[in-house]
């Protein structure tokens, strides 16, 4: 190093260089991306979605579902090329909006596909409704996004948080379960699968002996375990998911608690957990959209398909992208593949039949699924379904969302 | 003095260049200029206390997130509110709770007075998050953004990207004139005796306390108005607004950009905010993705100028000896 | 709340406390003899967790990867130290703050290209895989208690380290008076960085062994920071015997907070508030003595 380097004026001016250099780059941040023809030329699908943290995993199932959809309809929107827009959500609330922001105008996709977690999903649907962008939601089911705040743009392929969740509050009574504590995190998610639990247990004469919260994500689960044990409910119902799910199930086994008490909780308590915990979700008997062993031909031949392509089993969150895969589909197809014929489009996946994996269903007057919920119970690495908990399930109501005519 | 007249005339320049960007840019730009701008009043706001009375707040978030969250409350659901009487209401409630906490955190000095100032804000925050008093986690929205109506007739309309924009810049100007002018005037001497030599002002027969919590309150009251600025922008709040993290972000603009210069965390917070930009558009690279890396290189660069620069980005801009406003932290 | 489950509770409590003045403990050190505020500290105690759940997946086992991961906390701990820390020392705390704040985000992205972004779960060892059964429905898991023990033994052996130790000694009059070690002709270099790299390997350490109870998650030292600044500014900064009181004290209040039913005026107080018991704790401490407990006016 020089010895002018060394001196303070020689280390301003390196700074002051360095400062230009980095002016610049900064400046290059910020040339506009040149904006698409919208007619022919690649369609952009923007998909935003969780890639790190405890989501991070369905994150990756669902993008590799729906892009499997897509390859198996040729690999083209309605004959157009696709160019695929990634986001990591981080699952924060908070950057939700500028998240979707970015993607919508200054990326200009053509089509917002997103997320799993319903704080961030409240973000997107806030610049969906705005700027009137196709968008399509492989997950989160927060309730709004389907009652308060549906849209004639506004598609979901998953479920609204009390769906699944509601046919457990008979199969608790019709059990023998008179009284049940509840346990979730105080999130959008957390509070709505527990409301439509409550929904249909009290209906059929069920007690709730008292709700207990945790913050999201928080797993420290100890003090409330304790809590739990010293209430000695009949049934215990909670809403946890992806890693939080793993931990809790291990927690309430090393608490004793697992046998002694009857957990129940939405599926995802025990969806994509299996491997993590061992053998203590053994036993669990959980509702939800899927399962293991539907012995359709349309769920084996997807099965097959994504192992094979992607090396690993797929869950509910797979289904649900690839749904969301076949919906965009059909919607294109429609339009052969011309963007910008959006109410054709959204005629076409309000009428469609999607031949899912996880059984046919359609879309409801809300644009959230009217599906089959099955009972499922833990047998080794599997969820396997037992039963029908409910058949074509239109919760929360459809009445619910006043949509404009479109 | 030449100098001086130069500094104005340079800063007359970029408030024209950037009153023309409207006209220029995509709407894209124009909103993120308008978010640096409202991080840059706010990072001035923190400066008033940080760099000017040596009063290092760790907390400074919790008055800009209760201002958006007194907007999305008073907001009736689908409808406009009026900015002229929203904006007051909401500075005027950072204000007050800045006096009630500062007229209790005052007692403390140095390193206690950080953490008790967070502590406050930590309070504000999981009383949001933990009770449904707005939501809770999830936050809530503000639909529709405040109309200027004022009998009929309409100003500016802020639903318009352009317009919020300029709207944004005046108030950004006009923050920074009143700061200047109060630092200038004997209350500002005051404040920067308090910070060199506490006892030694108050052996001169200053109230100290009353002008340190003069400055707390309307440090607080524009934060405030950053704050209600920020929700207006994304239509939404959400506890995260109130949390250490927004506190140690501003903190970090403020230090990054030189303390006590005023200009220098303005600059700090729209050059963090352009790199955060720029470094996320960084390509993939040997596997690896430095674009989703992009912290690596913020945090790396953050650590530098705090090696490097004593006097933050500022420092760099001017000779040492030339410190108008600056006040030789180091 | 029937008696055996108040002291259920109770060691629960206790419990968490202990481990939050395992690195609350680095963090006081570091602040008190060094007079660097360390933002960085969470992050070691992430770092600690990872590498618990790497080495014992690459090792086999949980005891090893303990202990090699101790052994390369030392280490980085003494390299940062040597490499930037130490530029530190006479800059004020606002610099202090800036770097290791951008060390954090160094840190954590680090992180990410590493080990990536999952959630991870570690094995508790099989030796300590049972429960004891404490009443009729709950179990209390025996890796909890070895936790318990292992901070116990830790605190007691910093203990005898400070008070009847050569390094101790020093420690304790670097914690009261630093230029007067130095005009002592005492090696305030070699001092510094031991106690900066035990203070690392603390926190490392308190990560690697909760690990299994914990989870391994990206932000998990975000969240142990701040608490651990509110132990430290409770208990009185230098001071490891305010560490531990304010830390049993701030894992009492957090675990019945969450449990407790208080209401007043109809408005329901516990355990909706429960996250800002904590904060509310620091605060009312601060009002009595701004100094707390065991603090000395710096």
């Amino acid at each position: 190093m020089s010895e002018f380097r060394k001196t303070n004026a020689g280390r301003r001016k390196f700074l002051q260089d360095g400062a230009a250099v980095g002016g610049a780059v900064a400046l290059a941040g910020l040339l506009p991306s040149v904006a698409m023809a919208q007619g022919a030329g690649k369609i952009k699908l923007g998909l935003m979605l969780p890639y790190s943290g405890t989501y991070g995993q369905i994150g990756v199932g669902i993008t590799n579902a729906f892009k499997l959809a897509i390859e198996e309809n040729g690999g083209k929107l309605g004959g157009r090329d696709i160019e695929y827009v990634t986001l990591d959500d981080e699952s924060e609330p908070s950057k939700a909006a500028d998240n979707a922001n970015r993607l919508v105008n200054r990326d200009k996709v053509d089509v917002l596909v997103g997320t799993v977690h319903s704080g961030v999903q409240m973000g997107m649907v806030k610049i969906a409704r705005e700027s009137g962008v196709l968008h399509i939601i492989p997950n989160a089911g927060v309730a709004a996004a389907t009652t308060g705040l549906c849209a004639p743009n506004i598609f979901r392929t998953s479920f609204a948080n009390a769906q699944p969740a509601y046919p457990m509050g008979k199969i608790a009574v019709d059990k023998g379960i008179k009284n049940v504590v509840t346990l979730a995190w105080r999130y959008g998610a957390g509070e709505e699968s527990v409301e439509g639990f409550k929904d249909n247990f009290v209906k059929h004469g069920g007690r709730i002996v008292k709700d207990l919260w945790l913050p999201f994500p928080n797993v420290e689960f100890q003090a409330l375990l304790t809590e739990i044990a010293s209430l000695k409910p009949d049934g215990v119902f909670v809403f946890f998911a992806g890693g939080g799910a793993a931990k809790f199930l291990r927690d309430w086994q090393a608490a004793g608690l697992k046998g002694k008490i009857t957990l129940m909780g939405a599926g995802f308590l025990t969806d994509g957990v299996l491997e993590a915990v061992g053998g203590a979700a053994e036993g669990i008997e959980t509702t939800l959209h899927y399962g293991d062993g539907i012995e359709t031909p349309k769920n084996k031949a997807f099965r097959l398909a994504f192992a094979k392509a992607y090396k690993m089993q797929p869950d509910v969150y797979a289904v649900q992208g690839y749904d969301a895969g076949l919906l965009l589909v059909a919607g294109m197809r429609a339009v052969k593949g011309d963007i910008r014929r959006k109410k054709e489009i959204i005629a076409a996946m309000e009428k469609v039949e999607i031949d899912s994996p996880r059984g046919k269903w359609r879309m409801s007057a809300a644009h959230n699924p009217i599906q089959d919920i099955y009972l499922r119970k833990v047998v080794g690495l599997e969820n396997k379904v037992i039963g029908v908990a409910q058949r074509a399930l239109d919760y929360p109501p459809a009445s619910l969302c006043k949509m404009p005519p479109h | 003095m030449g100098s001086r007249k130069l500094r104005i005339v340079v800063m007359l320049a970029c408030l024209a260049a950037l009153a023309l960007l409207p006209f220029v840019a995509e709407k894209f730009y124009v909103q993120l200029f308008t978010k640096m701008l409202i991080m840059g009043i706010f990072a001035m706001s923190l400066d008033l206390l940080i760099g000017y009375a040596g009063l290092v707040s760790f907390g400074h978030a919790a008055y800009f997130g209760v201002a958006g969250y007194v907007l999305a409350l008073i907001s009736p659901q689908y409808a406009a509110a009026s900015l002229w009487t929203t904006l007051p209401v909401a500075m005027g409630v950072s204000a007050l709770l800045a006096l009630v906490i500062g007229a209790l955190v005052l007692r403390t000095s140095g390193i206690y007075f950080i953490m008790v100032t967070l502590a406050f804000s930590q309070m504000l925050f999981y009383l949001f998050h933990d009770t449904k008093i707005a939501g809770g986690t999830d936050g809530i929205y503000v639909y529709v953004r405040p109309a200027a109506d004022i009998l009929g007739w309409k100003p500016f309309d802020l639903e318009n990207v352009a317009h919020l924009y300029l709207v944004v810049l005046a108030l950004f100007a006009g923050v920074f004139v009143l700061l200047r002018t109060m630092l200038g005037s004997l209350f500002g001497r005051v404040i920067e005796g308090i910070r060199i030599n506490e006892h030694r002002m108050r052996s001169l027969g200053y109230p100290t306390f009353r002008y340190k919590l003069a400055c707390f309150v309307i440090s607080g009251a524009l934060a405030g108005l950053a704050g209600y600025l920020a929700a207006i922008q994304f239509g939404f709040v959400n506890p995260d607004m109130l949390g250490w993290h927004v506190s140690g972000l501003v903190m970090m603009m403020v230090i990054l950009g030189g303390m006590g210069t005023l200009i220098g965390p303005a600059v700090g917070a729209m050059a963090m905010m352009l790199l955060e930009l720029a470094l996320q558009s960084l390509p993939e690279f040997g596997g690896v993705n430095f674009g989703k890396h992009w912290q690596l290189f913020m945090g790396s660069f953050i650590v530098l100028v705090a090696l490097l620069l004593p006097y933050g980005l500022i420092g760099l801009l001017r000779a040492r000896g030339q410190a108008g406003g600056g006040n030789g932290h180091g | 709340m029937s008696f055996e489950t108040f002291l259920i509770q109770l060691l629960n409590g206790v419990q968490y406390g202990l481990l939050l003045f395992l690195v609350a403990s680095g963090l006081t050190l570091v602040f008190g003899i060094m007079g660097v505020i360390n933002l960085a500290h969470g992050s070691f105690y992430m770092i600690g967790a990872y590498l618990a759940w790497s080495l014992s997946e690459r090792l086999g086992n949980l005891w090893a990867a303990i202990a090699v991961g101790v052994v390369l906390a030392v280490l980085l701990g003494m390299l940062l130290e040597w490499l930037l820390i130490k530029k530190l020392y006479a800059r004020d705390h606002l610099y202090q703050v800036l770097l290791t704040y951008g060390l954090i985000l160094v840190f954590e992205e680090l992180r990410s290209v590493i080990w990536g972004d999952d959630v991870h779960g570690v094995q508790v060892p099989s030796m300590l895989a049972a429960s004891i059964p404490l009443t009729e429905t709950l179990s209390y898991p025996v890796v909890r208690l070895w936790i318990s023990v292992v901070c116990l033994v830790l605190a007691v052996g910093m203990y005898l380290l400070i008070q009847r130790t050569r390094i101790g000694m020093m420690i304790r009059a670097g914690a009261s008076n630093r230029e007067m070690i130095q005009s002592l002709g005492i090696n305030i270099q070699l001092l510094y960085r031991i106690v900066f790299a035990l203070g690392i390997a603390l926190a490392a350490f308190a990560g690697m062994i909760s690990a299994p109870v914990s989870s391994v998650f990206p932000g998990m030292g975000n969240q142990v920071l701040i608490i651990c600044f509110v132990v430290v500014v409770i208990g009185g900064i230098g001071s490891v015997k305010g560490a531990m009181v304010a830390a049993i004290l701030i894992g009492l209040v957090d675990t019945f907070g969450k449990v407790l039913h208080v209401e007043l005026g109809g408005v329901k107080l516990l355990p909706e508030l429960a996250g800002m018991t904590v904060y509310l704790l620091m605060a009312v401490v601060l009002v009595w003595r701004p100094v707390g407990i065991f603090g000395r006016r710096l």
